[in-house]
């Protein structure tokens, strides 16, 4: 035996390329449709497991499927906005305790989710390090987020100004690291935690300056009357929360209109949420409530039909390359006629010879098969996030 | 070591025949075979191999019925009792001297390949002065070396009986000698056979015997006129 397998093994490494596109084409074949399973499997575990945990999202009228993903997995497309006064009139209701979410900015790729203390109780979320947020200004960081920020508590992460050119637009907001998160393997490992109101400074709702009453901002004041004072850009606006300028920091507008992506709402029992529910179900609302749950179902039909249709591509495909590589094989043996010829006449047994050129078959099969699980490991290890950065992301 | 009685062969119907009465070869006999192109000299080794088999007659090889042994048997026997060399040398590409001079302990079980039969393929490379480009592939040598390779190929089981099909066919004078007296060398040590087919009638000398082909068609017309002469 060892004989067959060295004679196979010197005869596919001498033509190394041409055993190495046979063992990829085989590989590929292997690999397509399991390591798609595989994607296709987890990523379904992954938001079914995520949406299951979520009972209700309210939202503003539109796409329910962008809802869903911006408010459970932090996806970049954002929703419509709805006003704060949703998330009011949720918990004012007695139904259900209701979340804010507002999912719109990001530090560098991370997202930033604007809400309230009260998430962190609902995901079950654990500190590794430092404490919860507690004043204006402060963050939580999500264990992988802190790894590829490089942070920690005492330490600050800078909101992404939206658009370079906009100067009416986004202020970056440098935010103190007040703690950082057990790892939930979970979106939330790669979200930056604010309270509301900080989300709603980055929006440029709020915001802190130099106080116009002092002589230091006297070259800026424009004009004075009794209740408002009108100044121009040279005054100093804060982009940072400090213990000093943070009494300086307020808000301008009705909070009631402030934009929130979306309200986490949690019913108090099966039939507040099915009251709670029939409140939507008016269609003059502007505002709708989904299960997330329903939403990702109808999600993971459309992408099992997807996964049919390219798993039946891939057999054909396979197919195809599999007589091709049945044909190479034979092909390859009209062409070494002459030297299996040589070993025949010196004496070598028949069964010894075809025992040669059935274990460069076994080798080429045995070399795809172990590619392709080890390629499979690695989708099954590393795949979903890699679907997940591509696509919600 | 070599008898043929009665044999007649045919490739197929109406195909090339041949037919030899009779035929021996002493045991250390060195033997050329001549004759015109087609005439059957290839064929006459394949028999006495036992790569091709008779329609009838007897062909036994080293006191063995090789006509009459099944053809697992037929390898088995030539693999361990006969060097072959072929005048366009038929190394394997993909290995290197080394490999291919072991190549017969690698494709058949009736062989065992140990630490002695690798140092036998090293003395006998050493004795035909390739011990230095062992890890080379067939490509890498030259017309002569090829042919060194392959005679040491046949050398390395230590065979009674070598048949060489037209040895030095392909090679320069230079290397034709070289071959040959590598040939002689080792019969003349082990108190082998040697049968040789050759066109090369300046080499003819150095054989005990020389087998003429035209001998047998000789034989054949001769046969056919007593047949008509007795029918009539």
């Amino acid at each position: 035996m060892r004989d067959v397998l060295y004679l196979a093994w010197r005869y596919l490494a001498y033509h190394r390329w041409k055993t190495g596109i046979l063992v990829a084409s085989i590989m590929l074949i292997i690999y397509l449709p399991v390591g798609l399973n595989v994607v296709v499997e987890q990523s379904a575990e992954h938001l079914t497991a995520r949406a299951d945990a979520t009972p209700l999202l309210i939202g503003a009228k539109g796409s329910p499927l962008e809802l869903v993903l911006n408010s459970l997995y932090f996806s970049s497309e954002r929703p419509e906005l709805v006003d704060y006064s949703e998330a009011r009139s949720v918990a004012e209701s007695g139904l259900a305790d209701a979340i804010p979410l507002y999912v719109r900015f990001r530090s560098r790729k991370n997202p930033i989710v604007g809400t309230s203390i009260e998430y962190f109780d609902f995901q079950e979320l654990r500190f590794s390090s430092g404490r919860p947020i507690a004043v204006l200004g402060e963050c939580v960081v999500g264990a992988v987020a802190a790894e590829s920020l490089g942070v920690g508590p005492g330490d600050a992460v800078v909101s992404s100004p939206e658009t370079v050119f906009d100067l009416a637009g986004v202020y970056p907001l440098k935010m103190k690291v007040a703690g950082v998160l057990e790892r939930s393997f979970t979106p939330d490992d790669d979200a930056i935690f604010v309270d509301i109101k900080t989300a709603w400074i980055i929006e440029g709702l709020g915001h802190g300056h130099q106080d116009l009453a002092n002589a230091e901002a006297a070259s800026g004041v424009l004009s004075r009357s009794e209740d408002s004072i009108v100044a121009n850009a040279s005054v100093v606006q804060y982009n940072e929360i400090t213990e000093d300028n943070v009494d300086s920091f307020h808000f301008h507008g009705d909070s009631e209109e402030y934009p929130l992506t979306a309200v986490l709402a949690v019913p108090k029992n099966r039939k507040s949420g099915v009251i709670l529910m029939g409140r939507y179900a008016d269609d003059e609302a502007t505002s709708q409530i989904v299960r997330p749950v329903t939403v990702v179902d109808e999600l993971l039909d459309t992408l099992l039909t997807i996964q049919q249709f390219i798993v039946a591509a891939v057999v054909i495909v396979g197919s195809a390359t599999a007589a091709t590589a049945v044909l190479v094989f034979l092909l390859s043996l009209r062409l070494r006629r002459r030297e299996i010829d040589t070993m025949h006449k010196i004496g070598g047994s028949r069964a010894r010879v075809g025992s040669i050129l059935l274990a460069e078959v076994f080798i080429v099969v045995i070399l795809s098969g172990t590619l392709a699980a080890t390629m499979t490991l690695a989708t099954w290890r590393y795949g979903s996030s890699v679907i997940e950065s591509l696509v919600l992301i | 070591m070599i008898e043929i009685r009665d044999l007649k062969f045919s490739y197929g119907q109406g195909g090339f025949s041949l037919e030899i009465p009779h035929l021996a070869v002493a045991p250390g006999e060195q033997v050329a075979v001549v004759g015109p192109s087609g005439s059957g000299k290839t064929t006459l080794l394949n028999l006495i191999a036992g790569i091709a088999s008779p329609r009838s007659g007897r062909v036994t090889t080293n006191s063995r019925d090789i006509s009459g042994l099944p053809d697992a048997a037929r390898r088995d026997f030539r693999i361990s009792n006969i060097g072959l060399v072929f005048q366009e040398f038929e190394l394997l590409e993909y290995l290197d001297v080394l490999d291919n001079i072991l190549l017969p302990y690698r494709i058949n079980r009736t062989l065992q390949l140990d630490a002695d039969v690798r140092e036998r393929a090293e003395a006998i490379a050493r004795r035909v002065g390739i011990s230095d480009k062992l890890g080379r592939h067939a490509n890498q040598l030259s017309q002569g070396e090829k042919q060194r390779v392959a005679v040491c190929r046949a050398l390395v089981v230590q065979p009674p009986l070598l048949l060489a099909d037209e040895p030095t066919g392909n090679l320069d004078p230079l290397n034709k000698g070289r071959v040959l007296d590598i040939l002689f060398d080792y019969a003349r040590r082990n108190a082998a056979t040697l049968v040789t087919v050759t066109h090369d009638h300046d080499l003819l000398d150095r054989f005990d015997r020389v087998i003429d082909f035209k001998d047998f068609y000789a034989h054949r017309q001769q046969a056919r006129v007593e047949n008509i002469a007795g029918a009539v």
